[in-house]
């Protein structure tokens, strides 16, 4: 084996124990914050880069071992832009809950925010 | 003439070359019939959903973006180490969960919806909601002892750059 | 070593998957169950390329990308039943 190959080897290992740590703290988290609100932040964004990375090695892998390819990319691309957009609509179901929102803080100009606007 | 020739064949020529891209990425393959099938994919997708994409979005930076997209991977990448020591070694009650109200200078849509995304990828933040005539963001912090320190440093790391990309 | 790698992070996922499971029982309400819903998506995700790594092939790569948008869908829809009480209108 070449001193390239180990050093692969050992990337994609890291890889692979960092992307199971970042998802797990993300469950974990889901699990140990008390708050609804609180608890959106832990898996949103621990998930992605966890997922993230797992792609980044099954693809350093798949380099190392010979039959190169990209497609990965794709899985992480649309996690990164789909991972916003749920994390605002399950947002928008806590602020749904407490209706009338008096717990938030009112915008600048006028009176309500959007999610209130057309009740 | 070859001008509206070309806005006809090609309403979205970004999204066409999003196209040609990803449809090489999922047969994964360089190969010619592939980017030549993803390329009539390219011109005859825009053209059938035309109707719902009226105005294209201006970029007016497109060196901007580039730089903009890579601070903000970064800046995933500092976040999510941050939120795990949050979460791993921060007692409930020590973390001071807040609600901080963005006022916004940028009125495309485009920007603004760039603006929630990376809001919501980055440090401890997700932005919730929109005030109603879209002029302010509402965004939770999962620990901020100080509201105004998050929405000055949204206001001038990411606001300020989108704002010289769109407009 | 990368098969024992393997091994941990698959340990580790399936841990996830257990502690998102259980947030998902207890709830308390439908906003952290469809949270959690979301969050077990993103884990089987993860399952399912480490699965591929493990007997290395490409096959799997479909289905990941095929539960990645279907967990999104799934997700928003809920959440727009949630809000709304209906899903297309």
């Amino acid at each position: 084996m070449t001193g390239g190959m180990m050093l692969l080897e050992i990337l994609v290992a890291a890889l692979l124990i960092i992307g199971a740590a970042f998802t797990l703290i993300g469950s974990y988290g889901l699990l140990k914050l008390d708050q609804p609100m609180k608890r959106l932040h832990a898996p949103t964004k621990a998930s992605t880069l966890g997922v993230g990375s797992l792609l980044l090695a099954s693809m350093i892998h798949a380099f190392a071992s010979g039959d190169a390819s990209l497609h990965e990319l794709l899985v992480m691309a649309f996690l990164f832009v789909t991972a916003p957009i749920s994390g605002n609509f399950i947002a928008k179901v806590h602020l749904h809950r407490q209706r009338g929102g008096k717990e938030l803080p009112p915008p600048p100009e006028e009176k309500t925010w959007a999610t209130y606007a057309e009740q | 003439m070859s001008m509206r020739l070309t806005r006809k064949l090609l309403p979205h020529p970004l999204l066409s070359a999003l196209l040609v891209l990803v449809w090489c990425l999922l047969i994964n393959d360089l190969s010619l019939g592939t980017v030549v099938f993803g390329a009539l994919l390219g011109i005859v997708i825009p053209m059938a959903t035309r109707a719902f994409w009226p105005d294209r979005p201006k970029i007016g930076r497109p060196a901007r973006l580039v730089s903009y997209l890579l601070m903000v991977i970064w800046d995933i990448m500092v976040a999510n180490v941050q939120v795990a020591m949050i979460v791993l070694f921060k007692r409930n009650e020590d973390m001071a969960p807040n609600w901080v109200v963005i006022p916004l200078e940028i009125r495309t849509p485009e920007a603004i919806a760039m603006l929630a995304g990376t809001i919501t990828l980055t440090p401890g933040t997700v932005s919730a909601d929109l005030s109603a005539d879209g002029h302010a963001l509402l965004v939770h912090a999962l620990d901020a002892p100080d509201p105004e320190a998050v929405r000055d440093d949204i206001k001038t790391r990411y606001e300020r750059r989108l704002k010289e990309i769109f407009e | 070593m990368i098969d024992t790698a393997l091994f941990i992070a698959i340990g580790a996922l399936g841990l996830a998957q257990i502690l998102a499971m259980i947030r998902l029982v207890i709830g308390p309400h439908t906003g952290d169950r469809i949270l959690a819903l979301d969050t077990m998506v993103i884990n089987a995700i993860g399952l399912i390329i480490l699965l591929g790594l493990y007997l290395g092939t490409q096959i799997y790569f479909e289905s990941a990308l095929i539960f990645a948008m279907l967990g999104f869908v799934s997700t928003v829809a809920l959440a727009r039943f949630v809000l709304r009480g209906d899903i297309i209108e």
